[in-house]
């Protein structure tokens, strides 16, 4: 018989791991149960320099959702670099206003490409309904200025991101005019042809003809 | 962020020091570090071409291996910038029967990314005795023949040449049994790109399973250098991590465009990928679909 996996048992196993798959095992498993409780132990793997198990908790966390967001940006003080750098890709998933800020930095200024990658696309679908509605037109400007600005990045991928993010932002706003400015430049310029093709596609979706 | 490479003093190189440094020879690293830039920042100029090609036969930078670290630069550079140019396809070519292992495996790379036929010839010699030459080379961490550079280049310049296919096929096929998995690998691939099969691509696609993820993520470079649609979900699920899917599904999504492109314009205008300039025309729903793909793992 298999034996039941409880949040007690899953959390001993991440405890127990002796090794980096079964570290990764025993957080997917963990992560899998949608627990609240989980959410200490998932924010303390992010820093175990285990990618595998990095990516098992940030699922975890995007899945816990809110619940996860105090807690993480409580700890961020605390992490090294790379646990900042998973942090940050938890909060790009669960779209939280309160993650904004530390998006705005990280799509423009973070060292690392899939760090600049993951904030840019989460700057698109921060969750815009859970903001006062007094503030959220300044806080959707602001994600489309960085957001502009980021299709100039090095890194193909990372312009790539912007335009998935500018396509989600552009979805939600009434006036798109710059939006649709930078999408047509980088349709015909970028010298990346999966960016091309995917502002072209942007494109299509928001000024269908 | 990366940003435009310094010199190895700290100092940003321009275009004319990177020609003064790799015109001299009294200061190995910056000869070195001039090789790998021109390279680098994509710089088609004629005095760089030639300064590179004469880099390649320098005899003065060894490492302490015996090998030849500024031949490995400027093999490499010249597959950057020497499209169309006849006298880098032979120097490259010259350097295939060159001692150093390393710029044999970098020559290799650099006349597969310069997409000259010419080479075949070159590149199947070194393949004479088949697999059971194909042996590591006691006391040295590699075969006796750079074979994945090899048989990359191969599939890439025998694609789409029907007038070969049989004749390549016989010479590929057995690496398919070698016993490095790398090796069988780079077969599989070259074996999809010279004959259209797709079982060949199914079996890089299966390796996406593999246990090691060293192995998987050979396989994601694989399919994405090879285009494989029919590959684009299991490249998604593969357990790696998402840049190198993305990288993989990037090559997925560029193959449909080309294919795309090739099919909407007229003969001869199908290089039109290669030219930011000109719109991509309709997108395809293949296309679309890898790119929901990826848009799921940013």
């Amino acid at each position: 018989m298999v034996p039941v996996k409880t949040f007690e048992t899953c959390l001993q196993a991440v405890n127990d791991a002796d090794s980096a798959q079964g570290l990764l095992d025993a957080v997917e498993d963990l992560a899998e149960l949608n627990d609240q409780r989980a959410i200490p132990t998932l924010i303390q793997v992010l820093g175990f320099n285990n990618p595998g198990a990095a990516v098992a908790a940030v699922e975890g966390l995007v899945q816990i959702g809110i619940p996860a967001v105090t807690p993480i940006l409580e700890q961020l003080d605390g992490y090294n670099y790379g646990a900042r750098a998973w942090a940050i890709r938890a909060l790009a998933g669960i779209g939280d206003p309160r993650g904004q800020t530390l998006l705005l930095d990280a799509a423009a200024n973070d060292f690392s490409l899939s760090v600049r990658r993951a904030a840019a696309r989460g700057l698109g679908t921060i969750r815009w309904q859970d903001m006062p509605e007094s503030k959220r037109d300044a806080a959707m400007v602001q994600s489309q200025t960085v957001l502009l600005q980021v299709t100039q990045d090095d890194e193909w991928v990372v312009r790539y991101a912007a335009v998935v993010g500018l396509e989600a932002l552009g979805l939600t706003q009434a006036e798109t005019d710059k939006i649709l400015q930078s999408l047509s430049h980088l349709k015909h310029h970028d010298d990346t042809a999966a960016v091309r093709a995917r502002a072209q596609w942007a494109l299509e979706k928001l000024a269908p003809h | 962020m990366s940003g435009v490479p310094h010199n190895p003093d700290g100092q940003p190189l321009t275009v004319e020091q990177a020609l003064i440094n790799i015109n001299q020879t009294a200061d190995h690293g910056f000869r070195y570090y001039a090789a790998w830039w021109l390279g680098k920042m994509r710089i088609r100029r004629p005095e760089a071409i030639e300064a590179l090609l004469v880099a390649l036969d320098d005899e003065t930078d060894r490492s302490p291996d015996g090998g030849y670290p500024l031949r490995r630069n400027a093999a490499r550079a010249l597959g950057k910038i020497g499209q169309g140019n006849n006298n880098v396809v032979s120097a490259l070519i010259n350097c295939l029967r060159f001692d150093d292992y390393y710029v044999r495996e970098t020559a290799a790379q650099s006349l597969e990314s310069l997409g000259d036929a010419t080479a075949i010839d070159a590149l199947v010699a070194l393949l004479d005795g088949g697999v059971d030459a194909a042996v590591e080379v006691p006391g040295k961490p590699h075969l006796v023949h750079p074979y994945n550079a090899i048989l990359e280049a191969l599939g890439t310049l025998g694609q789409g040449k029907k007038e070969l296919e049989k004749e390549l096929a016989a010479i590929v096929a057995p690496f398919l049994g070698h016993a490095v998995p790398q090796v069988q690998n780079a077969a599989a691939r070259a074996m999809y790109q010279i004959t259209g099969k797709a079982h060949y691509a199914e079996r890089l696609v299966q390796v996406l399973d593999h246990d090691q993820l060293q192995l998987r993520r050979a396989a994601l470079i694989d399919l994405g250098a090879i285009g494989y649609l029919a590959g684009a979900d299991a490249i998604a699920n593969t357990l790696a991590e998402n840049s190198m899917k993305l990288i993989a599904l990037k090559g997925v999504l560029e193959r449909q465009l080309t294919v795309q492109a090739s099919q909407q314009s007229a003969p001869g205008e199908q290089d039109s990928l290669q030219n930011s300039e000109q719109d991509l025309g309709p997108l395809s729903d293949d296309s679309r679909r890898v790119m929901a793909l990826m848009d799921g793992l940013l």
